[in-house]
């Protein structure tokens, strides 16, 4: 697995990545004259302490080095004030990456049937195309899809519930024990993540917080109850992917041939080792999981091109299940 | 003061510096009256020392988009060159949002919040804000798309793209062991179900390729200068689909289920008829016979395979070889 990207942001800042920042964040505080410290560094993004570090910064640069050239900044009162800046005060121009993630994140939103206003987007997207200028063109050769074909009305009546904090009832198909279940849950926010949406919510039934996949809900009611999770129901970080480890998962090692790599690319993997092509090639994974069945059905579907060599009990039910299966064909065989 | 203690932050402050003088002066300006201006340029210890920092510092500016000019002024019996940084060049232009268009374009850079580019995102959104406006934060609560670029290769590909310049990796394909070498012109950049693909023209194969960016092992190099090519006419999704669309000219697979399994099997099928209390037969069209026996294998022995006999080898072959490898462990 690649390491989470929101690591990134303890690796120290460059000093060109600072000046970015910096020249946004001086035209964002002359608008804001005045605003409480505190506040500015959560919608900037930093600490009080970087924020106070960035002023004092600010306070020695200028436009040349007499006092009256510099810029004033003052913050002592809990307060920050910004002036004789006026040759940075506005922006600089988006970069294309800038401008791409905006311009394609906005075109990916229009196909979000659940967000509706494809008139706002389009009127947004085209001020945003006017204000990246140059940038914009290169920027449409990129493209992402969130789109919510087949659970639009799903996602519709999910958002509302959380709009509103109404409580859900779900039928909801279990796929790894390809099982039908029914749980009542208070829905906490809709995700769309790896091609796929997510309700997450707090789980009456299995007194936790939950992601529930949209195209797995089989059925969907919003009940005349109020669906506020109860205090302490914290929503997921989801740097990783929405998989999350238990601590009673069992660790297992899979053999995957050649033919099985595409595993280490869907599952979360948590070591893996090649495989010298002498000896077959492919690569040696761990992954954990608390879910056996779900891995045995793994297992039947890459056709003995995975194998598990530990734990050993793991792979002797593995071999019980193709053998249960093989009776479906007796004399076929 | 903490600030300045650090030569990162010393750095920082030079170059804001520049940046202040070049965007304040009218005339363009020599090396010389930079070095007056620019306080931290006078501890340099020669004129040499001096000027590879300044071009060191330029290079650094004009590569964050800071559009610092050159233009040649002429002296008493000279040429020489002069900077500045021209204020419209240099300046968002000043198009007001609405609070409603703030939400969205919000929304759009939360996008990105668990991506590579999510520096990028957040910085945007505060240029675009920055006139202070404030943004609608009720209308679109609840909601979350989230875009995520996990490959490794994601940001030496986006660069490419966006800069048309030809790029070499190896790409792994999962049936093969090895991965081969490709040097190819990339065309666009799609995400389609949460995967990115790279859309190119392959050079050493003389057509349009598809890669999938999970698959690119190790690092991506340039081979080529930005601009090398020109990207021709072609719809960025469609191509990246191709691959998984083939028409069905078959019957459709007869599938025996047991009952209360197969759920996903069940929501496909053409048909789904009662044989007796334990068992379901479902007609199922499919695209892939190798697709299907994998799918079929999964569900272990609440699926039986009643035809075509195709597709009950298939999985008879997938289920032994199931049993050998795990039995040859014992």
């Amino acid at each position: 697995m690649t390491p989470a990207k929101g690591a990134r942001r303890t690796a120290p800042e460059s000093a060109t990545a600072r000046l970015t920042r910096l020249l946004t964040m001086v035209p964002w505080l002359l608008n804001r004259q005045g605003i409480d410290t505190e506040r500015a560094a959560a919608e900037l993004g930093v600490t009080v302490e970087q924020l106070e570090s960035d002023l004092s910064l600010l306070f020695v640069c200028g436009y040349g080095q007499m006092p009256d050239e510099l810029i004033e900044a003052e913050w002592e009162e809990g307060r920050v004030f910004l002036s004789n800046a006026d040759t940075i005060a506005r922006p600089l121009r988006l970069g294309v990456d800038e401008a791409a993630t905006l311009i394609v994140g906005l075109r990916a939103l229009r196909e979000v049937s659940a967000i509706s206003d494809t008139g706002l987007i389009d009127r947004t997207l085209a001020k945003l195309e006017a204000a990246a200028g140059a940038v914009a063109g290169p920027v449409s050769r990129i493209e992402a899809s969130i789109d919510d074909s087949g659970i639009a009305s799903v996602l519709g009546t999910l958002r509302e519930a959380v709009a509103s904090s109404r409580r859900v009832h779900l039928t909801y198909h279990v796929p790894g024990r390809d099982e039908t279940t029914r749980r009542d849950v208070d829905p906490m926010r809709v995700i769309g993540m790896d091609g796929h949406w997510y309700l997450e919510g707090w789980c009456h039934l299995a007194s936790d917080t939950r992601l529930f996949r949209l195209d797995r809900i089989v059925d969907l009611a919003v009940l005349d109850i109020d669906g506020t999770p109860p205090e302490g129901a914290a929503m997921r970080d989801l740097t990783e992917g929405t998989y999350r480890p238990a601590p009673d998962d069992v660790t297992v090692t899979l053999r995957l041939l050649p033919g099985a790599r595409w595993v280490a690319d869907y599952y979360p993997v948590e070591s893996l080792t090649e495989v010298p092509e002498a000896e077959g090639g492919g690569s040696v994974v761990t992954l954990r999981t608390s879910d056996t069945q779900w891995l045995q059905r793994l297992l039947r579907r890459l056709g003995g091109r995975g194998i598990v060599v530990a734990p050993s009990d793991v792979a002797e039910e593995v071999r019980l299940g193709a053998d249960a299966a093989l009776a479906g064909y007796v004399g076929k065989c | 003061m903490t600030a300045g203690t650090t030569t990162g932050a010393l750095k920082t402050e030079r170059l804001l510096n520049l940046v202040m003088v070049l965007l304040y002066t009218r005339r363009p300006l020599t090396k010389a009256q930079i070095r007056r201006l620019v306080g931290q340029y006078d501890t340099s210890p020669s004129v040499e020392a001096f000027e590879r920092m300044f071009e060191r510092d330029k290079d650094e500016l004009r590569a964050l988009g800071v559009p610092l000019a050159t233009t040649e002024i002429g002296l008493a019996f000279d040429e020489e060159p002069a900077y500045r940084i021209d204020r419209r060049e240099y300046a968002l232009p000043d198009i007001a949002f609405e609070p409603d268009e703030l939400a969205v374009l919000g929304l759009a850079s939360r996008t990105w919040a668990q991506a590579s580019l999510a520096g990028p995102a957040a910085l945007a959104l505060r240029k675009l804000e920055a006139s202070g406006v404030e943004r609608d934060t009720e209308s679109l609560v609840g909601i979350e798309p989230r875009l995520r670029t996990v490959e490794p290769a994601f940001d030496a590909v986006k660069d490419a793209v966006v800069a048309t310049r030809p790029i070499a990796f190896d790409y792994r394909r999962p049936e093969q062991a090895e991965p081969t070498a490709r040097v190819v012109e990339p065309w666009s950049l799609v995400s389609v179900r949460g995967r990115w693909y790279l859309n190119a023209f392959d050079r050493g194969r003389g057509e349009p390729r598809v890669f999938r960016l999970s698959r690119i092992v190790g690092s991506v190099r340039p081979a080529g200068h930005p601009g090398a090519y020109a990207v021709p006419e072609h719809d960025p999704r469609a191509m990246a689909r191709t691959r998984s669309s083939a028409p069905v000219d078959h019957a459709p697979a007869v599938l025996r289920v047991r009952s209360g399994a197969g759920h996903a099997l069940r929501r496909r099928a053409r048909t789904v008829g009662e044989v007796d209390d334990t068992w379901s037969l479902l007609d199922l069209d499919y695209v892939d016979v190798e697709q299907l026996a994998d799918e079929v294998c999964g569900y272990g022995a609440d699926v039986v395979v009643e035809a075509p006999a195709e597709l009950v080898d298939a999985v008879i072959a997938r289920l032994t070889a199931v049993r050998d490898a795990h039995r040859s462990l014992r």
